[in-house]
């Protein structure tokens, strides 16, 4: 669960608040755009749900730790409540795919068995199934968002969230993610997608909250992404 | 910690090794020439210094006895002059030797056949531990009771102090000039190493690896490259040392010169670079990653 209750943040020698008194909440098991357009602090928001910076104000919770008085070395075990997507993929180009999504797994203490047995099917349930040798660079953007995905969810997170994840992919492969991360939704991840591609999220009925200028400017459960991006 | 975890951290920092094939030789090219550049000129001031010793120990002074006293009184004052703390040692000299000494420094003996031993007086000769203490000790000396007079090259005495002082104060300034450089140069070429892999530290730190297990392997990676720069430099220096100084020593300069073995230095040799290679290594590494751990 994410709950922004009244979070302000300032960036360090900011003078403009990037997240102005912002609230809402994701309950459990949800599946929820946020969209807005550049500056608006979708970027922002990720970067206070994985805490790489802190609020200044009010409370958030998130997977139940307080990241208002979390100490610096609990946020490792805060980010492997969360699995993140980003538009540049960030996978690491001297790993081939196995060992991307396996590395996530090291991360955590996994033994040699569990990570032989879950990888594969991680990457089978992406598509990827026969790709562990190939190098990043060896492989379609697609394929390398997926290998990103597959790395996001290798350890069940709690909570999956995509920055702009279909940024670089054609629209077929963009829809092709879309029904992923659905999939992956359907099977208890609470996800949070943030774009600010209109078209897909009207293909999906699902909730979108829309922000600008640091704020909620609306939250509908209509599926309707009904705010003009100039 | 589990064992599977230390293992795969020991194996990725191995691995690192190779996958970065560029940057390690980088890091260990640029250590081994620091190593050499410093240990070279601390060899040459060791060699120096082991020369000054040398000529300082043939420095002496010679303690001329009493004409009244008979050999056997002048025998007795050895262990008056070997108590003085600065004597290393001192080595009683008959009249008559010291006359055939004398004789012997001229190509005909014959002149000095009527000349009685009686006008030469037993003496001591006496070496020193520490030339710069010559006066003190000629001093000491004068006063035993049976000594009539000390003859000593102060001067000589001073000019081999005011040398080595020169040269002490010389080298211990280039030394730690050269060493301050080459950690720098090292430690830049660690950062710069650790630069070209920000990325990766920050997608380990997404994916919630804790510090310690993003730098463990790159402290690895560390200890092994400044292990393997502080060996090789060492077999380098070794290389280098044996050339020089067989040709020192075949050459015109051997029969005044003479160099310091590199057997004879070899174990602090090894042992510092060792650890010089070992310390740039893992703190270079350790230190160098600690900006981008700060996400």
């Amino acid at each position: 669960m994410v709950r922004f209750d009244e979070v302000s943040m300032v960036y360090p020698g900011g003078d403009t608040k990037a997240i102005d008194d912002m609230s809402f909440t994701i309950h459990d098991g949800e599946f929820v755009f946020l969209v807005g357009p550049s500056g608006s602090g979708k970027t922002s928001v990720i970067k206070l749900i994985t805490g790489e910076v802190s609020a200044c104000g009010g409370d958030l919770n998130v997977n139940g730790f307080d990241l208002r008085h979390i100490r610096r070395n609990k946020l490792p075990a805060l980010r492997r409540t969360i699995g993140v997507i980003f538009q540049d993929f960030r996978l690491i180009e001297d790993k081939t795919v196995f060992e991307n999504v396996a590395f996530a797994m090291h991360v955590v203490g996994a033994s040699n068995r569990d990570i032989r047995r879950r990888v594969p099917y991680v990457l089978d349930l992406v598509g990827l199934a026969g790709r562990e040798k190939r190098y990043p660079r060896e492989i379609s953007g697609g394929e390398q968002q997926r290998v990103a995905v597959a790395r996001a969810i290798v350890n069940s997170p709690k909570l999956l969230i995509a920055d702009e994840p279909t940024g670089n992919l054609d629209p077929a492969r963009s829809l092709e993610l879309m029904l992923l991360m659905d999939r992956i939704n359907e099977m208890g991840t609470t996800v949070l997608v943030v774009t600010h591609e209109k078209e897909l999220v009207n293909s999906f009925s699902k909730r979108v909250v829309a922000i600008e200028e640091g704020r909620v400017i609306s939250d509908g459960m209509d599926g309707y992404y009904s705010y003009e991006i100039e | 910690m589990k064992s599977n975890k230390f293992g795969y951290l020991i194996r990725e920092g191995f691995k690192s090794i190779v996958t970065h094939g560029f940057m390690s030789f980088a890091t260990v090219t640029i250590i081994v020439a620091c190593l050499v550049i410093m240990g070279s000129f601390t060899l040459i001031a060791v060699n120096v210094a082991s020369m000054l010793d040398d000529l300082e120990s043939e420095n002496e002074m010679i303690a001329y006895v009493e004409e009244t006293l008979t050999e056997e009184e002048a025998r007795a004052l050895q262990s008056e002059i070997e108590y003085i703390s600065n004597v290393s040692s001192c080595e009683f000299v008959t009249r008559e030797e010291a006359m055939e000494e004398f004789a012997s420094q001229y190509d005909d003996d014959s002149l000095f056949e009527d000349v009685d031993s009686s006008v030469f007086r037993h003496r001591f000769i006496i070496y020193l531990n520490d030339i710069s203490l010559m006066e003190d000790t000629k001093d000491a000396v004068e006063d035993i009771t049976g000594i009539a007079k000390v003859s000593a090259y102060l001067e000589v005495a001073e000019g081999f102090v005011t040398v080595r002082n020169v040269m002490s104060a010389v080298s211990l300034v280039l030394i730690v000039v050269l060493v301050v450089v080459c950690v720098f140069i090292m430690s830049n070429t660690v950062k710069l190493a650790t630069y070209s892999r920000r990325d990766e530290i920050a997608i380990m730190k997404m994916v919630g690896a804790s510090n310690w297990f993003i730098r463990f392997p790159f402290v690895v990676e560390g200890l092994v490259l400044g292990l393997l720069g502080g060996l090789l430099a060492y077999f380098l220096e070794w290389g280098i040392y044996d050339v020089v100084a067989n040709r020192i020593m075949s050459g015109l300069m051997g029969s005044l010169l003479s160099v310091v073995s590199f057997s004879a230095m070899s174990l602090y040799v090894l042992v510092i670079y060792l650890a010089v290679g070992l310390v740039v290594g893992v703190f270079g590494s350790s230190v160098a990653i600690r900006n981008y751990l700060q996400v």
